[in-house]
């Protein structure tokens, strides 16, 4: 499929894969310095060090995005009226 | 109170015998009063003086009047209340710029009044004064969204106003009751034991959005103008925020209602399609950080209470303006009709990116600077549960604000709207804020001067930085793997509101019809009557100013009448 070209390039289907690149190119570039640094634990007395893990960032904020996307979906099935509900 | 750090010393010698909020509020009555040219120096100038004459105050006490039997404090400065006092006053300036050219008179004008009336609680000494601004506060705001004149701005400001009186009515009953059981109006920390304090809580709580009353915010602020929801986003629920951390710090529950603020915020801003309302709920997840902090109580945490104020008070600013522009040059204020504006407005696009990264709280922004000393100070306590819900509200920010308000509007797919920039005042007055957003992030040591107590605290350290940077991108990355899950639909999305907008209102319909046709005879003759009321009343009265002077006072007195009969009524009986 040829695309028009004075479509800005951000929109071109084209671009696509390389926007998923450059996405997982920062991922990766942010989870190389795990190698050199050393967290400190908070929590230690209170008997976790997890948040001072490895890597715990990265899958701590993935993973609790992702519960909050399927909770605001779960809720939205009860709570999502059309949004002309109000007005009569 | 210890002294705070620079501001203090600035202007000490010269001290003005009167509230500094005056200032503005008188600005604010004068300016219909104005035209052209005149009107845009006093629109600018007076936010200006007022900073000054806050400045100069200082952390001076030098005000009593003589009120019934009691002595009223209204010009105590104390340093949580400068810290305040002074954001109110930028904001006042950059909001009255953003407004310059394009708001009513009665918009700007009911602006200034109820920003000087924020700034007159942030004095406050005692409780009285603190009541009497609050209700000017009230009237003012409910001004600046009816201003925007719509059917549904006229209607939303209403229910917004009864939903304030309530909350004045309460926050009146507690104060009643704790001067009638401590015969003392002080405006001092409290503990929520006995009924009187724990009205004056809720009253404080009501206005910062707390459940089960958040609703109102998403509900009213984004029917105001463009310029107006900038107004309305910084002034009444920081100021309940500055009264939560006078009057109750460290008192536990608002650990739990911040968190529980936190998470709604989010959820609700998920499930939004209205771009001004996505960042109505986020003013509610913002204010939860701070209500959690003030909570948590310790000397950091009141710190990054404020400090968050200060810096969600610019960003927040910064996007609805950048949101006001879209809104004003498209028409358009829903997700699913937006889109690709980043071809034809970079300029609004670049400024709402950067508050979007500074509420994110990204590296080298004021969030990143303030947010942080909170999320500290729960580290510091040693509140695992706290401190874990705070991350992972801290990435739900992102998702919800940080990515989903400037790629639904900026980027996601091409609209094709092609609007121009906005006009030049609402461009400079955006920059101003970006500004401030990276400022404030590339040097917090200077910004935590103005802080009471400035903290010993290093946000550039190389573990933080990184840990940030994860926790954000791999939000970012939820985002997008998980957005076919996000997919905008023409929907709002029910909430406590729904009682008084549904349930009562059906209750109230059954009761029409069973009570037959006069019901309804009655129901629009009062109707029509008191919208003529008002309309005359706005007519005779010359452009709202009488109007905004005479409803406090008129509704304090009906309302302190009712409180006393009910003492005397409760003594009688007792």
């Amino acid at each position: 499929m040829i695309e028009d070209p004075n479509k800005h390039w951000l929109y071109r289907k084209s671009s696509l894969p390389w926007l998923w690149r450059f996405l997982i190119g920062i991922l990766v570039l942010s989870v190389i310095p795990e190698f050199f640094v050393n967290h400190y634990s908070y929590f230690a007395e209170q008997g976790t060090t997890i948040e001072a893990s490895f890597g715990f960032h990265a899958w701590y904020g993935f993973i609790t995005c992702a519960l909050m996307v399927v909770a605001a979906k779960v809720l939205g099935i009860f709570l999502k009226r059309k949004d002309n509900y109000y007005d009569d | 109170m210890t002294e705070p750090g620079i501001v203090s010393n600035i202007l000490s010698g010269w001290s003005p015998g009167f509230p500094p909020g005056l200032v503005l509020m008188f600005a604010g009555l004068l300016l219909p009063f104005f035209q052209g040219i005149a009107r845009k120096v006093l629109v600018l100038v007076a936010p200006i003086l007022t900073l000054i004459t806050v400045w100069a105050v200082g952390t001076d006490n030098n005000l009593t009047l003589q009120f019934l039997d009691y002595n009223l404090n209204p010009v105590a400065g104390n340093g949580y209340g400068l810290v305040f006092a002074t954001i109110f006053s930028i904001m006042a300036f950059v909001g009255g710029l953003y407004a310059l050219n394009q708001a009513r008179v009665v918009e700007l004008a009911a602006g200034f009044v109820y920003a000087g009336a924020a700034i007159g609680v942030t004095f406050s000494g005692d409780l009285i004064s603190l009541f009497i601004f609050w209700e000017i506060m009230a009237l003012g705001s409910t001004l600046v969204i009816w201003s925007a004149g719509t059917e549904k701005a006229w209607s939303a400001s209403f229910r917004y106003l009864l939903i304030h009186l309530l909350g004045g009515v309460i926050l009146m009953a507690g104060i009643t009751l704790r001067v009638l059981e401590t015969n003392s109006i002080a405006f001092t920390a409290m503990q929520p034991d006995n009924l009187a304090n724990i009205l004056i809580l809720a009253g404080f709580l009501l206005n910062a959005g707390a459940p089960p009353l958040s609703a109102w915010i998403a509900d009213a602020y984004p029917e105001a103008s463009p310029s107006g929801m900038v107004f309305l986003s910084a002034f009444t629920t920081k100021t309940a925020v500055f009264t939560l951390l006078i009057g109750f710090p460290g008192t536990d529950i608002l650990i739990y209602i911040g968190l529980y603020m936190v998470f709604y915020g989010i959820i609700y801003a998920l499930l939004e399609n209205d771009m001004r309302r996505i960042l109505a709920y986020s003013i509610v997840n913002q204010v939860g950080f701070m209500v959690c902090a003030i909570g948590i109580g310790t000397e950091l945490a009141l710190t990054g209470a404020a400090a968050h104020a200060f810096a969600h008070i610019i960003y927040k600013a910064l996007l609805i303006m950048s949101a006001g522009s879209v809104l004003m040059m498209t028409g358009k204020r829903k997700c699913t009709d937006v889109g690709g504006l980043i071809q034809t407005m970079p300029f609004t696009a670049v400024n709402g990116i950067i508050g979007a990264l500074a509420i994110s709280a990204f590296p080298f922004t004021s969030g990143f600077v303030t947010k942080s000393l909170e999320t500290a100070a729960a580290a510091d306590q040693g509140l695992v549960f706290v401190w874990f819900c705070l991350m992972a509200a801290s990435a739900g920010v992102f998702l919800h604000a940080g990515i989903k308000f400037p790629w639904f509007v900026f980027f996601q797919k091409d609209s094709g709207l092609r609007p121009p920039e906005s006009p030049r005042n609402m461009q400079i007055a955006m920059w101003i804020f970006s500004f401030l957003c990276i400022a404030i992030g590339l040097f917090p040591q200077i910004f935590y001067q103005i802080l009471p107590i400035p903290p010993d605290y290093q946000a550039y350290s190389f573990s933080h930085l990184v840990s940030q940077f994860q926790l954000l991108l791999f939000a970012g990355l939820a985002f997008f793997v998980l957005l076919p899950m996000m997919k905008r639909t023409l929907t709002i999305s029910l909430d406590f509101d729904w009682f008084y907008r549904r349930f009562l209102h059906i209750v109230a319909s059954e009761f029409t019809v069973k009570t037959g046709a006069a019901g309804n005879i009655v129901e629009n003759g009062l109707r029509i009557k008191v919208e003529r009321f008002i309309k005359r009343l706005y007519k005779i009265h010359g452009p709202y100013g009488v109007l905004a002077r005479t409803w406090p006072s008129g509704g304090m007195v009906l309302w302190v009448s009712v409180m006393l009969a009910s003492i005397i009524i409760f003594s009688a009986l007792f």
